[in-house]
C-alpha cells in the first residue's frame, strides 16, 4: 500500500530536527548557566543574547521559506511585517517604560522632544501587555491580507509581485522615518526597562526570553511542518512549478498564495515581537529594503524549500555576519553579495543541498529541487 | 439552445488574435459518451478549440453549452474544471516535483479543494483504493513514490491521462496523447481512451492517422479556424477538399 510520505526523507529532517531543537533549548542555555564564569566552555550572556536575535530571524526566514521556497512568491517585503510586529511590541515596552524616562514623562521621551503633549490615539492599546502581544501579530496578518488579496487576487506575480513588496519596503521605511507618524522618526523606539516586571537588562529576564524565542521557533517551524506535509503544501509546490496548470486540477492558486504571504506575515511579526525585547531597540532601518533583502538571502543559503534549510540559513549567514563584521567591517556588504551570487549560481539548494549532496546522498526532497522557469499563465 | 443528447456545444466561436481568427465562427458538437478525433494542419486552431472549452482562452464572440445546458464562456478554469471537463494538454504537463502518488492525489475529485479543506483533508481508503486502481490503469504503480520529473516522456503523458481520469470528468479533453510514445505504448493508450468512452464523452486531438484509425467512429477537420469535414474516418480521407488541404502537407491523408 503505496504511503503519501517519503519515509527516509522524513526520518532525517525529524532527526535534524531534534538535534537542531535539543541544541538550542537545551545545551545552549545550560552552557550559559551551569559553566564557571571563566570557563571556555561558557556561553557569555551575550552570545547568548546574540542568538536570540538570530533565531528570531530564523522565524522570519521560516516565512519566507514557504512562500517563496515553497509557493515560488517570492516577497521582498518581509522587513515590513517584521517591522509591524517589531514596532507594536516596541510600543507597548516604550508605555512600561513610565516615570523612568530621561525626562521623567509619561509620554516616551521621543515624544516629550518632538513636542506632542498628549499619547496619540493608535498608542491606547498598547498600553496593555495583551494589546502588543496581539497587536504584533495581527496588524501584520491583516495588512498582509489586505495587500496579498488586492496584489494576488489581480494576479501580480512573478517578479512583479517582488518588485511591488519592495516598494511597500520602501514606503514603510519612509513612512515610518517621518516624526509625523509619532513612532520614534529615525530614532525609533529604545531605551526599554523592563516587560511584565522583569528588568529587561537583567540577565534571567534575557535568558527567559532567549528560551521563549526558541519555543517560538519549535512552535513556528512544526506550524510550517504541517503545512507543508498536507495535501495543501504539495497544491504549493504544484504553484510553484506550473501555476497554471493548478487551475486545471481544481485549485485556485492565488487564494493559496494568499495563505502562505499571511501565515508568513504573522510569523514575521511574531519573530519582531520576540527581537525587540532582546536586542533593546527598533528603528527604521531595520524594516526598510535591505533588511527585507537579507531575509532572501538567509534563505537562499541555507537552502530554498527546505525549512531547516531557512532555520540554518538565518544563523549561519547572521553568526557570520557577527563574526566577520569584527575583522572586516566594511567588506560584510561585499561578502553578504558575493555570497548570494555563488549560492544562486553554485549551490542552488543552498547548504542544505551542499549538505544532503556530501552527507546523506539520495535524492533531492519534493520541495527541494529548483523549478526550472517556466512560462506562466497567458496562451 | 442546445440539441438533444449533447454534452458539448460550441456555436459560432470566434477568438481573434489581434486580427488573426485562430477560430473562426466554429461550430462544434459533441454527445454523450462520444469519442470524438479532432484532426487538422497545424494552425487549424484545434489546440485553441480546447483551450476556449476548458477555459484557457476566453473567445471573442460565440456560446459554449455544456450538459445541461451551462453556458462556459465567461467562466475560469478552476469552475469549468469542477462542472466535469478535465484536460490533458499537449506537452505532458505533470508536477514535476511532486511523487507520481502525489500528482494524482493532488488530481483526484473532491467536494472541496479550497485551502483549508485542503489543509486539513486526509485522503480516505476509498481514495486510496481509487488511486492505487489508477496506478494499475496507466501502469505506474512501480513509480508510485518516483519524482513524476524523472519518468520518462510516455510515462508523464500516461501520468497526465491519469490526473485527468481522477478529476472524473463527464467530457474529456486529451490533446496529442500518444506523441512521443512508442508503438505498443500508442495501442494501450487507443485501447484506455476507448474504455473511458463507455463512460464519458472524449475529445482527441491526434495527428498520428494508425491512431486515429484505431480509436475514431467519428472524425472532425478543423482548418483556418472552422470545421470542414465531420464523419468516419473512410469519409474524411475520401472527402476531396480535405484532400486539398492536406495536399503536400503531412503523410495524413494517405
Amino acid at each position: 500500500m503505496p504511503e503519501q510520505i517519503q519515509p527516509q526523507q522524513d526520518s532525517r529532517e525529524t532527526l535534524s530536527f531534534y538535534v537542531v531543537g535539543a541544541i538550542f533549548l537545551i545545551v545552549m542555555p545550560l552552557l550559559n548557566v551551569l559553566p564557571a564564569e571563566d570557563s571556555w566552555l561558557r556561553l557569555s550572556d551575550f552570545r547568548l543574547n546574540q542568538f536570540g536575535k538570530f533565531l528570531c530571524f530564523a522565524i522570519l526566514a521560516l516565512g519566507l521559506d514557504l512562500t517563496w521556497g515553497y509557493c515560488g512568491v517570492l516577497s521582498m517585503g518581509q522587513g515590513v511585517f517584521f517591522g509591524f510586529g517589531a514596532y507594536c511590541m516596541g510600543m507597548y515596552l516604550a508605555l512600561q517604560i513610565g516615570k523612568e524616562s530621561v525626562y521623567g514623562s509619561d509620554l516616551p521621551d521621543f515624544m516629550v522632544w518632538t513636542q506632542v503633549k498628549e499619547l496619540p490615539f493608535f498608542w491606547y492599546p498598547f498600553k496593555s501587555f495583551w494589546g502588543g502581544i496581539l497587536g504584533a501579530i495581527l496588524v501584520p496578518v491583516i495588512f498582509a491580507t489586505i495587500f496579498g488579496f488586492l496584489a494576488f487576487r489581480s494576479r501580480i506575480k512573478g517578479v512583479y509581485f517582488a518588485i511591488i513588496t519592495q516598494a511597500l519596503a520602501f514606503a514603510a521605511w519612509l513612512v515610518f522615518n517621518r516624526n509625523e507618524t509619532r513612532l520614534g522618526g529615525t530614532n525609533g523606539l529604545t531605551d526599554f526597562k523592563q516587560v511584565l516586571g522583569f528588568r529587561l537588562s537583567d540577565p534571567s529576564t534575557q535568558l527567559g526570553l532567549y528560551i521563549l524565542t526558541v519555543l517560538a521557533l519549535i512552535a513556528s517551524f512544526l506550524l510550517c511542518r504541517w503545512i507543508v506535509a498536507s495535501r495543501a503544501g504539495k497544491v504549493l509546490i504544484a504553484i510553484r512549478d506550473s501555476e497554471s496548470r493548478v487551475t486545471f486540477s481544481g485549485y485556485t492558486p492565488w487564494v493559496y498564495k494568499l495563505f502562505v504571504f499571511v501565515v508568513a506575515a504573522g510569523l514575521a511579526g511574531l519573530a519582531g515581537m520576540l527581537y525587540v525585547p532582546q536586542v533593546g531597540i527598533i528603528t527604521p532601518a531595520q524594516i526598510g529594503v535591505l533588511p527585507s533583502l537579507e531575509v532572501v538571502i538567509w534563505v537562499a543559503v541555507g537552502g530554498r524549500g527546505t525549512l531547516i534549510g531557512a532555520v540554518l540559513g538565518a544563523v549561519v549567514v547572521n553568526f557570520g555576519r557577527s563574526v566577520l563584521t569584527n575583522y572586516f567591517p566594511e567588506a560584510w556588504p561585499f561578502i553578504l553579495g558575493g555570497l548570494f551570487v555563488v549560492v544562486v549560481t553554485m549551490f542552488p539548494d543552498g547548504l542544505v543541498g551542499i549538505i544532503r549532496k556530501f552527507f546523506a546522498g539520495g535524492p533531492p526532497a519534493a520541495g527541494l529541487a529548483m523549478p526550472k522557469p517556466q512560462p506562466q499563465g497567458g496562451r | 439552445m442546445s440539441a438533444e443528447g449533447l454534452i458539448l456545444n460550441c456555436e459560432n466561436v470566434v477568438v481573434d488574435y489581434d486580427g488573426f481568427k485562430a477560430l473562426n465562427n466554429c461550430n462544434f458538437s459533441v454527445h454523450y459518451n462520444e469519442l470524438r478525433v479532432v484532426i487538422g494542419p497545424n494552425g487549424a486552431g484545434k489546440t485553441t478549440l480546447l483551450d476556449c472549452i476548458c477555459g484557457k482562452t476566453k473567445p471573442s464572440s460565440g456560446k459554449i453549452a455544456f450538459g445541461n445546458n451551462i453556458e462556459l464562456v465567461g467562466k475560469n478554469a478552476e469552475d469549468i474544471t469542477k462542472l466535469g471537463v478535465g484536460r490533458k494538454f499537449q506537452a505532458p504537463s505533470v508536477y514535476g516535483n511532486l511523487t507520481v502518488w502525489q500528482n494524482l492525489d493532488l488530481s483526484l475529485k473532491r467536494a472541496s479543494k479550497g485551502v483549508f479543506p485542503t489543509l486539513m483533508g486526509k485522503s480516505t481508503p476509498a481514495e486510496r483504493e481509487r488511486i492505487n486502481d489508477t496506478l494499475n490503469t496507466i501502469g505506474l504503480t512501480q513509480d508510485a513514490h518516483s519524482r513524476a520529473g524523472s519518468l520518462s516522456h510516455g510515462q508523464k503523458q500516461w501520468l497526465e491521462i491519469g490526473m485527468v481520469i481522477l478529476q472524473d470528468p463527464s467530457l474529456l479533453l486529451v490533446d496529442e496523447p500518444v506523441a512521443g510514445m512508442s508503438d505498443k505504448e500508442t495501442e494501450q493508450t487507443g485501447r484506455l481512451l476507448q474504455t473511458l468512452s463507455e463512460k464519458q464523452a472524449i475529445v482527441v486531438i491526434e495527428h498520428d492517422m494508425d491512431f486515429v484509425r484505431q480509436i475514431a467512429r467519428i472524425v472532425t477537420v478543423l482548418a483556418e479556424g472552422t470545421v470542414i469535414c465531420e464523419g468516419t474516418v473512410e469519409h474524411v480521407q475520401a472527402d476531396q477538399h480535405v484532400r486539398e488541404i492536406y495536399l503536400g502537407r503531412a503523410k495524413v491523408a494517405h
